[in-house]
Formats: C-alpha cells, structure tokens, sequence
C-alpha cells in the first residue's frame, strides 16, 4: 500500500478543522487519494453500486413510510392511494420496489466475484463475513418489506415463511406465536414488520460501514489476486475510480430505469394485487425473485425441519468459506480446475433460482436436488479438495509485473516455466 | 485503615463485585422481558380465542368454513360411505398414524383446522388422491379424516378444540 502520502491541510480554515475533527483528512484518506489496485475491473464497481441502491431504497422508503399505512384493513388501499393519488407516488414506489431487486441484482454480482477472485481470502475474512451479514439483512429486509403491501402474495408469503419457525423442535410453536404477535399472520404481523422493515436499512448502513473500513485496513484485492506490493501497483481512488465507479453506476442506472418505467411490474407477482385473504391460498405460493434459489433448497428436501435447516445453512456456509478454501493463489485466473467448478457453481445457482418458481414435482424436483447437492459439495467438499490437489497456473511476480514467479513462495506460484523472469523496472 | 487497600480484601471485594453484577443482571432482565413479551399476542387477540358456529344449515356430504384465530376451520358433515372409507382405512401404512375414531366427537362431524401442516397453507376441498383435502402450495393429500396420507406435510390436520354446545351449535376453543 502506499503509505507514503500524507494529507496537509491548505488554508488556515482546514488547518483550524485538521486538530479539532480530522473530517477532511478522513475523506482525504479514504475517498479522494484512498491507493488502490490499478487493474481493477467494473467488477469491482458494484461495491459503490449497492451503496447507492441502500441509499436510494432509504430515500425512497422514507417517503412511502409518510404514505403507507401499517393497518391490515388500510394498508392495501393507502398502496393504491400511494400509486394514484400522491403526487408521483408511482415513481417512488416503483423505484422502491424495483431498486430491492436491483439491489439483489448486484449484491449477487458483487459475491460472485468476490467468489471468483477470492476476495474472502486472508487477510480479508471480515470484510467477506461482514459481508455474508449484510446479505442476511438484506434478506430479512427484503422479505418484510414484501409483506406491507398487504396483497395475496404477501400474506401467504408471509404464512410460509414464518412458518418455518414451528418446524423448530419444542420451542418452534411459542417462537412463532411470539413473532406473529398472534396465531396467524396478522395485524399485530403487519405492524411490527414495518416497525422493523423501517430499522434494519440503517443496521445495514451501520454494518456497510463497518464493511468499508475492514476494507480500508487490507486494501482492495484485485483480478490477479497478487497483494498490492508498493505505490507502482495503485493509483489514486480519486479521480480513477470514482470516475469508473460513477461511469458503471449511469449503465446500471438506464437498466434500473428501463424496469421502473416500462417494465415495473414484470419481477413482482399479479397475485399481490389482490388484497390478502386469510381464508384463501393463492394456486401457487412464489417469493420474490431473489429468494427462488433458497426456496427451491427449501423444497427440494423432503423432511420439513432438514429443508428449513438446509435452506438456512446454504447461507451460513458462507460464512465459512475462508476456512473451506485454504488455497493460497486467491484468483481464479490462475486456478484452471477451480475456474471450471465456480462456472458450474453459477450455473446451478441460477437454475435453482429457475426452479424455486416451478412446482416442485417430476423432473424439477430431481434438478432441485442435483442442484442443492452441487451447491453444498462445492463448498464443503469441492473447496477443501481443491486446496489441496489443484496446481496453480505460473503466476506473475506482481501487478505491474507481468513476468512469471519462479519460486514456489507462499503465493503458490509453480515452478516449471521458462525463467525469464527478471526484475523489470 | 491506612495500610488496607483494594486487594487486601479479595472475598469482600469479590462479593461487592459478584452483588453488582447480580443486581445489574437482574434489572436488566426485569426490563428485557417487557420489552420481548410485547411481542406476545395481546389481551385483545386472546379474547377472540373462541367462536360459535351454526352447523344446522349444513347438508350431508357438505362443509363449513368458520374463522378461528385468524385460520380456517373445516367443519365437514360426512356421508355413510366417507365414514365407512376413513374407517376402514384405519389399517393402512399412514405418516401419522391416528384411528379415525379417535380424531371426531361424533362420526358425522369432522372438524379440523384448515391449515396445511407443512407450511400452512389452506388446503382445497374435495380434492387430492385421497377423498379428502389437497394442498396446492406443495402438495399435501389429505383423506376424509384430515390424515396426511402423500406429500411433504409431517402430521394430520390439526384437531381444534371444541364441543358441541347443542344439536345445531358448535363452540370453538
């Protein structure tokens, strides 16, 4: 890292500020000369992309809370008041429900490559565990929001997932009671998933910083997965990256507005356009979108507790995974066999994220179970094998290094190419 | 008193600190469990634990769908044939295995709640392989005693409590 530079305030103003609160020196330091792998891809611009997706469903949730009404006998009627009536209350609604699923959009991007370019590797294991716990309030956050409309889908969403809690031995009954706030999803359920839908985007915001600090103190990793090794190998985070993170944040921008005004319905379920009905179950119960790869786990395991927990543990697993994948070359560049099973990892997670929304019978059911299999075997089995037996490709001597490693140092180059490597300037 | 200090007197400084930390935990599970037990049904959803229905209207082979608790319950008035299949079915390889006998107050009247054991949704009358319900969500066949007989619900359909209050009236809860 390039430690070298050092902040100096300019004017008497800043340098009053500089002893009281080193405000513009923070900045300074971590935004503006922040030093920063120069071989970074748009990959790595999705990390300023789901901040601005957390910003933007705060902005726009803040202003559908002065809307909405929490009451189960209102709250499908003040939705429609919200898409009819208030001045532009259709653009911030759809921004607020389109900008959950663009959020997951990226959010899945952003771990898939933090997956390929072994970005939770050491010395960044926080950041990745962090990370797996925003993830996770994302998803409690995401399907409580779900629910406020009120509509077919999020009742019955609702009943189905909360009822995963009684699946729990003894004391599953008592806790699901105690969620409900009663003995089926209902008022009391209403209320307090708003209660609790308007909190967690700012326990996200608390834990995204926490992300970005861990961030701060390893520095970024990069495609090469080689560590950053002195100012040859970063630029400035300002204007280099700003600047790339703002350029694909304007193309993931037209996508986002491509589904809020000509398409803003297509990711949501008609179902949920009619009022809930305790008394009724709609012909198929869907989640949202990003939730199908969990729900087809759920329902590709026959037993009723073992799918909850399966379903549960396919995201906890993650939290584990710089202990499954011991391997020292972080990036799947130079990992040929690793390269081929994370293909097919993607590939089965979105063929269960497929399959969570068709029923669960005959040739779904079998591809569900294949799927759940390769999901858990890739890290339990795949990873731990892998670190073990896979030969890295020849690896370079840094960033700005293309020439080959000839030592076998802890960075896990190969020996056995040609030695021309030289110490180039 | 001049040559006594802090740790010359580890029991009586040990109790001092192990009766702080008490009384600190004390309070503050004395201020916790308000803050969690709020979360528990309130006074005005108990007082609805219990509902009356009139049966007298309901023909033979037919059904009734009251609320209780927010959920459906299925009272179904069962033909001599239906009884006679639910009985006789008592000796087949069930999940869950209950007599039929042992599932009603009077043969003629099943009342069951309506929420599917698996993940509870509400399963549709006159349906399914078995003569009885169906659940759509991932479907669960249930017979005409409300016993799971094929798919991914773990146990029969829930017995409420109930008893007849008269020929016509059925108290609920």
């Amino acid at each position: 890292m390039n430690h070298d530079y050092q902040y100096t305030p300019k004017n008497g103003f800043s340098k009053w500020l500089d002893k009281r609160l080193p405000l513009m020196r923070f900045a300074d330091e971590n935004l503006l000369s922040f030093p920063t792998p120069k071989n970074l891809n748009y990959f790595y611009t999705f990390g300023f992309i789901l901040t601005m997706c957390l910003v933007t469903q705060i902005i726009t949730g803040i202003v559908l809370a002065m809307h909405y009404v929490p009451n189960t006998s209102l709250a499908f009627d003040s939705i429609e008041h919200i898409m009819r009536d208030v001045n532009y209350g259709w653009l911030i609604r759809y921004m607020h429900s389109n900008g959950a699923s663009m959020f997951f959009l990226a959010v899945f991007i952003h771990m898939f490559r933090g997956l390929y370019y072994g970005s939770y590797k050491e010395p960044r294991e926080i950041i990745w565990i962090l990370g797996v716990v925003i993830f996770l309030l994302m998803i409690i956050t995401g399907f409580m929001g779900y629910v406020l409309p009120w509509g077919q889908m999020s009742f019955w969403g609702a009943t189905v997932i909360t009822n995963l809690v009684a699946t729990i031995p003894v004391i599953g009954e008592p806790v699901l009671t105690l969620l409900l706030g009663g003995y089926s999803v209902d008022n009391p359920t209403l209320n307090r998933f708003f209660s609790l839908h308007y909190l967690l985007p700012f326990v996200i915001f608390g834990v995204v910083i926490l992300h970005i600090w861990a961030l701060h103190v390893t520095g970024n990793n990069n495609p090469t997965g080689i560590e950053v090794k002195d100012s040859k190998d970063t630029i400035s985070f300002h204007p280099y990256y700003t600047v790339k993170d703002l350029f694909s944040y304007v193309v993931f921008l037209l996508m986002f507005c491509y589904f809020i005004f000509y398409n803003p319905n297509i990711l949501g379920h008609p179902d949920n356009y009619i009022e809930a009905d305790p008394m009724l179950t709609p012909a198929h119960i869907v989640p949202e979108w990003y939730l199908l790869p969990f729900y087809a786990i759920l329902r590709a395991v026959p037993d009723k507790l073992m799918g909850v927990l399966l379903m549960f543990g396919s995201i906890i697993v993650l939290f584990f995974l710089p202990w499954l994948d011991t391997m020292k070359v972080k990036s799947a560049r130079y990992r040929p066999l690793y390269k081929i099973f994370f293909l097919l990892f993607v590939i089965f997670c979105l063929l269960l994220g497929y399959l969570g929304a068709k029923p669960p019978e005959g040739i779904y059911l079998l591809l569900s179970r294949v799927s759940t299999i390769y999901y858990f075997a890739f890290f339990l089995v795949i990873m731990p094998i892998l670190s073990r037996i896979e030969k890295p490709l020849p690896m370079p001597i840094g960033i700005s290094n293309p020439a080959i490693n000839n030592n076998s140092d802890s960075s896990g180059g190969v020996s056995g190419s040609p030695s021309y490597a030289m110490d180039s300037k | 008193m001049t040559d006594t200090n802090d740790n010359q007197d580890p029991s009586r400084r040990d109790f001092l600190y192990i009766t702080t930390a008490v009384f600190g935990a004390t309070g503050a599970a004395s201020v916790a469990w308000p803050l969690i037990d709020q979360l528990n049904p309130s006074a005005s959803v108990s007082a609805l634990s219990s509902i009356e229905a009139d049966i007298s209207s309901i023909p033979e082979g037919g059904s009734l769908k009251v609320a209780w608790r927010g959920k459906p319950i299925f009272i179904r008035r069962r033909t001599k044939e239906e009884i006679e299949m639910a009985e006789k079915e008592d000796s087949v390889d069930l999940p869950h295995p209950e007599k039929d006998l042992d599932r009603v107050k009077n043969k003629e009247w099943l009342v069951v709640v309506g929420v599917c054991t698996h993940l509870g949704c509400i399963p549709i009358a006159d349906s399914g392989d078995f003569g009885g319900w169906f659940c759509p969500c991932h479907g669960s066949h249930y017979d005409i005693s409300g016993r799971i007989r094929k798919g991914p619900a773990p146990t029969n359909l829930e017995i409420p409590p109930y008893e007849f209050v008269n020929e016509n009236i059925i108290k609920i809860g």
